[in-house]
């Protein structure tokens, strides 16, 4: 069996139906589990005092944000070389679930930084390539709704997709890039002594977990949408020239 | 019920609010737009059904 025959929207639909429930569950498992933990069950941290509880929400949705605009770039490159529609159709079913999980990680961060910085806001290098992935994924957003012809929405919101990457990226390395600005490093890290102590760290890998699954849940919900408006559309179209 | 969160807790609280609203409005959302969308098309295909 090869993956590719999930590019058929039906194979796609009926795969997606097994799994959904499935998912589902265990997003919601570990998401409520995970946040539970995390906001109840863990103490304040000796500097940050109890807004180191944020990092529950933030860490797991700045992860998201960017992960997010990944996955669309590899559906968005598979709709490019082998065009397959159901590929085009999970890129823009996930943009509105980015777009979701960088404002998340951009009001956390700022409600974050007000007491630990003493400011809302910095153009710190990391903040304000977040703030561009935003807008990247504002404009991803407008352009599939701007244009009818589906292929050709898919055709240049692709192109876009290739060149937001750049901001993708560069808001996850950008603190490596440059060592200035107000946001540390990345807070985890396969390093012991760099990563965040374990009785941060557990509850923090789980709610992670939940927000990859809840994205995951929320991506075939969407782009089971997408497939039954695109099939909507064609009928529609047909009975009109019936 | 809730944890003691001490000077920092209308910054908690509200991190934690915004984050459980934005994501309650898309799960919303997609679910509605979902069943929207399904219902539009059984009843599309109703009708192209009885009409051949």
């Amino acid at each position: 069996m090869s993956i590719w025959e999930y590019a058929n929207p039906k194979k796609f639909m009926q795969t997606s139906a097994w799994a959904l429930p499935w998912v589902t569950g265990l997003a919601a498992l570990t998401l409520v589990g995970g946040l539970i933990w995390g906001f109840f069950f863990t103490p304040d941290d000796y500097k940050q005092g109890s807004t180191v509880k944020i990092i529950y929400i933030h860490v797991p949705s700045a992860m998201m944000a960017i992960n997010a605009w990944v996955m669309m770039l590899v559906a968005s490159l598979i709709w490019i070389v082998r065009r397959h529609h159901v590929s085009a159709l999970a890129a823009k079913a996930a943009a509105p679930i980015g777009m979701t999980m960088t404002l998340i990680a951009l009001f956390t961060g700022a409600i974050w930084g007000q007491p630990m910085w003493g400011t809302w806001w910095a153009w710190d290098p990391r903040l304000t390539s977040f703030l561009i992935l935003f807008l990247f994924y504002l404009g991803y957003i407008a352009l599939w709704e701007a244009i009818e012809d589906p292929d050709t929405a898919a055709d240049l919101t692709s192109v876009l997709c290739l060149v937001g990457s750049v901001f993708a990226l560069l808001s996850r390395y950008a603190v490596n890039f440059w060592n200035q600005g107000l946001h540390q490093d990345a807070s985890l890290s396969m390093d012991a002594q760099e990563n965040v102590a374990d009785v941060f760290w557990y509850p923090l890998l789980v709610c992670m977990a939940g927000f990859v699954l809840l994205f995951v849940t929320l991506v075939l919900i969407r782009t089971r949408t997408e497939i039954r408006s695109r099939r909507l559309k064609a009928l529609e179209a047909r009975e009109r020239m019936a | 019920m809730i944890p003691e969160l001490g000077k920092y807790a209308g910054t908690v609280l509200s991190a934690y609010g915004v984050t459980l609203a934005l994501l309650a409005g898309l799960v919303a959302l997609s679910l509605w737009r979902g069943a929207r969308v399904k219902r539009a098309l059984e009843a599309q295909e109703r009708r192209m059904g009885r009409n051949g």
